[in-house]
């Protein structure tokens, strides 16, 4: 047991040594607003960054994550061309409130839910705000958990980084 | 075991080979939570023999194109206090591999699934709640035309370190006609039919109980243009579970039924949603123990985020209840009166939960033994409770009201006023608590002192005559960004008919995030009380002590 414990930690540090470069994203499933299955890998920027935050109705800094880029959006899209995906944790308890939520809060970002943690499972997301900037191939290149005031400048810096 | 050895023996190989060619990854995360027990006789909080428990996790997923495979190792040692303590020791109780294959999807190992809301099936995991009912078996998804979506699975479900003895099989079908039919409309309808199956052998002498239990659900989710609609409908046959006596016995049927409809556009939003669920636990062994759960019935109740809102959380009862619930959202624009410079925030949510309709349980002799709520049927007792009722017992109310402003380029304001009802007895499974009824008022200010630096105040008040009485609650943080955040809390419940129990319940939490990683350390003294996640909760017994928490991915 603890040998193969061992082994197998010792190669999963080796190859992440040697590859941990080019972490694209994974090949799972999500719900879009309207119901409909879309795969996670097919979302698409024209080679401009995209963000990507897991959020949750339920979660406060999430939403205040949210709301303070909303009000920023534009000035980031016209400077840089990003392209904002939220990924909404909300399971069948309040998934049906993501998309009047959404809509109400006058976002323009694209939003997906993944209902039973697909998604942020593979993603390693253990707890929310997490949120990935991706270049133009599509590789995370920079990451952040939780979320505090101000936060979104950091993430604008690492934007402009790559919008260059 | 060996089975593992061979599955990574496998797996090392082939990392070895691919990442010649640079296109293999790896990536994971790493959550620790310590915790420290001291002894606090007067809010009932006992120390641990080991002085510090600790609960650890470490997922690998490694990546190659259409193959993946990982585990998780788990360490509990031992599990905290608020864990069930059959999580004891280490191991590696998740591992899987999966390829996907011109639309084919193959898994072997472990993995989570849910059918429609979980009205019938979700297996799923929430370390903060201690649950995971991981699946250990095959499944396959396959989409044989665009727009067709098909699973299917077996297995048997996780119980800590070991699995239930039920065969559970699934199967569900998904046809989202737009894309199937290739038609271009404003109204768009996906359609969705689930079957789940458990297998048991019957070794009982006394009874003939089924070996297989069907549950059966079928759902619609309608959309045109703002509205949305969305339903499911789904039914348990017959299966007797928890005590096998000739009067214990319940071979009635479960039913539940979901269905929300809303309306949505630019800065509003409404939805309405209902459930009712009669007799509709569903588990993987005729066991009533909670680990064998391997359904999910949503509770239809906001979920609260500060704390005295949570203090009294409402539960789903599997067994029977009835809930409305509404939601409204609204931004008033900007430049408008109310709206100001920044437009402001408002949301509203109600909710209510009742009991079925109730009838009354008898025994061999025909004599009343119980009153029931739920479908009940043996051979002394048929009771179906009613569609609607009118004298459905409350189980829990809320009424809420949440306004966000931002008041100008340093300062933002929430405000929250609620009601709420609690079934203490129901929701607890106690006695004689009766109802608490709550009157809770939040002031939430945020203030930006300079570039990065910001400071929080929150001032909550809990106003009961049940319960533990009333509670006031108050919390500075401070937050330098991207870096840094300390916070302190005082949670003090003045109101407690008993003086001696007239308490503050003071934390510290300091901590320092990095990117990828996160450090957070504590000290503090916590209530007692039910903690939700998702509907579903545990009871967390009182501590007092230091806590240390890492989460890290790469």
């Amino acid at each position: 047991m603890k040998k193969i414990f061992s082994t197998i930690v010792a190669i999963a540090i080796f190859s992440t040594l040697s590859i941990a470069q080019n972490r694209t994203l994974p090949s799972v499933d999500v719900k879009t607003l309207e119901g409909s299955n879309i795969n996670i890998n097919t979302i698409e920027n024209d080679g401009n960054p995209i963000v990507i935050s897991f959020w949750a109705t339920w979660c406060k800094p999430c939403k205040k994550e949210l709301n303070n880029i909303a009000e920023v959006y534009e000035d980031w899209q016209d400077e840089t061309n990003v392209k904002l995906v939220a990924i909404s944790i909300d399971n069948a308890r309040s998934m049906a409130k993501v998309a009047p939520y959404v809509n109400a809060s006058d976002w323009d970002y694209e939003v997906y839910i993944d209902p039973n943690g697909d998604l942020k499972r593979a993603m390693g997301v253990s707890t929310v705000p997490h949120t990935f900037l991706l270049n133009s191939k599509k590789e995370i290149v920079w990451q952040h958990k939780g979320y505090v005031d101000g936060d979104e400048e950091e993430l604008l810096e690492q934007i402009e980084k790559l919008a260059k | 075991m060996k089975k593992i050895a061979i599955l990574f023996t496998a797996l090392s190989f082939s990392i070895l080979g691919f990442s010649q060619e640079n296109n293999g990854e790896f990536h994971g995360d790493f959550d620790l939570s310590m915790q420290s027990y001291q002894e606090d006789a007067l809010i009932g909080a006992e120390a641990a023999d080991e002085i510090i428990l600790n609960n650890a996790y470490l997922n690998i997923n490694y990546t190659k194109g259409n193959f993946s495979a990982g585990l998780r190792y788990e360490s509990y040692l031992n599990a905290l206090l608020d864990f069930d303590d059959d999580y004891k020791g280490n191991g590696i109780p998740f591992r899987y591999a999966t390829y996907i294959i011109d639309g084919l999807e193959v898994t072997a190992g472990n993995y989570y699934e849910q059918i429609g809301s979980g009205l019938i099936f979700r297996s799923y995991e929430n370390k903060g709640l201690g649950v995971d009912n991981a699946m250990d078996g095959i499944r396959l998804k396959y989409s044989p035309a665009k727009g067709v979506y098909l699973k299917s699975f077996i297995g048997k479900n996780r119980t800590y370190f070991t699995y239930a003895d039920g065969i559970i099989r699934g199967a569900d079908a998904e046809i989202d006609l737009n894309t199937a039919l290739n038609f271009e409309s404003k109204t768009k309808i996906i359609i969705g039919q689930g079957f789940v199956s458990r297998f048991q052998a019957d070794n009982n002498p006394k009874f003939n109980l089924p070996q297989n239990v069907a549950a059966y659900a079928s759902r619609l989710n309608v959309i045109n243009g703002r509205w949305s609609y969305s339903g499911e409908y789904a039914i348990k046959l017959n299966d007797p579970i928890g005590s096998l006596t000739a009067e214990g016995n319940n071979y009635a049927n479960g039913y539940a039924l979901m269905s929300s409809l809303s309306y949505s556009k630019r800065g509003f939003g409404i939805i309405a949603e209902m459930h009712r669920v009669d007799h509709m636990e569903f588990r993987s062994e005729r066991a009533q123990e909670k680990q064998y759960i391997i359904n999910y019935i949503p509770t239809l109740t906001k979920q609260h985020t500060y704390s005295l809102l949570a203090l009294y959380p409402c539960a789903t009862q599997s067994e029977g209840e009835f809930g409305t619930q509404i939601d409204v959202f609204y931004k008033i624009k900007k430049g408008s009166l109310l709206g100001g410079k920044y437009g402001t925030k408002i949301s509203f949510n109600f909710s209510s939960i009742r009991s079925l309709q109730k009838g009354i349980k008898y025994d061999v002799n025909g004599n009343e033994v119980t009153e029931i709520s739920s479908s009940f049927k043996n051979d002394y007792n048929d009771f179906t409770p009613k569609f609607f009722s009118k004298n459905g017992e409350l189980f829990f109310n809320d009424i809420n009201l949440e306004v966000y402003k931002k008041i100008n380029k340093k300062v933002k304001a929430t405000g929250v006023l609620a009601k709420q009802s609690y079934n203490k007895d129901v929701l607890e499974g106690k006695t004689n608590y009766g109802i608490v009824n709550s009157t809770i008022a939040i002031a939430d200010i945020s203030y930006k002192v300079k570039k990065g630096h910001t400071v929080r105040v929150e001032l909550q008040e809990l106003l009961a005559d049940g319960g533990d009485g009333s509670w006031s609650m108050g919390l500075i943080e401070y937050t330098v960004s991207p870096h840094w955040f300390f916070a302190v809390q005082d949670m003090y419940n003045w109101g407690n008919h008993d003086i001696e129990k007239q308490l503050h319940y003071v934390n510290i939490n300091c901590g320092f995030l990095s990117g990828s990683n996160r450090f957070a350390i504590g000290y503090g003294k916590k209530r007692a009380g039910i903690f939700c996640v998702g509907g579903v909760c545990k009871e967390v017994p009182s501590s007092n002590g230091f806590s240390l928490t890492i989460s890290s991915s790469f």
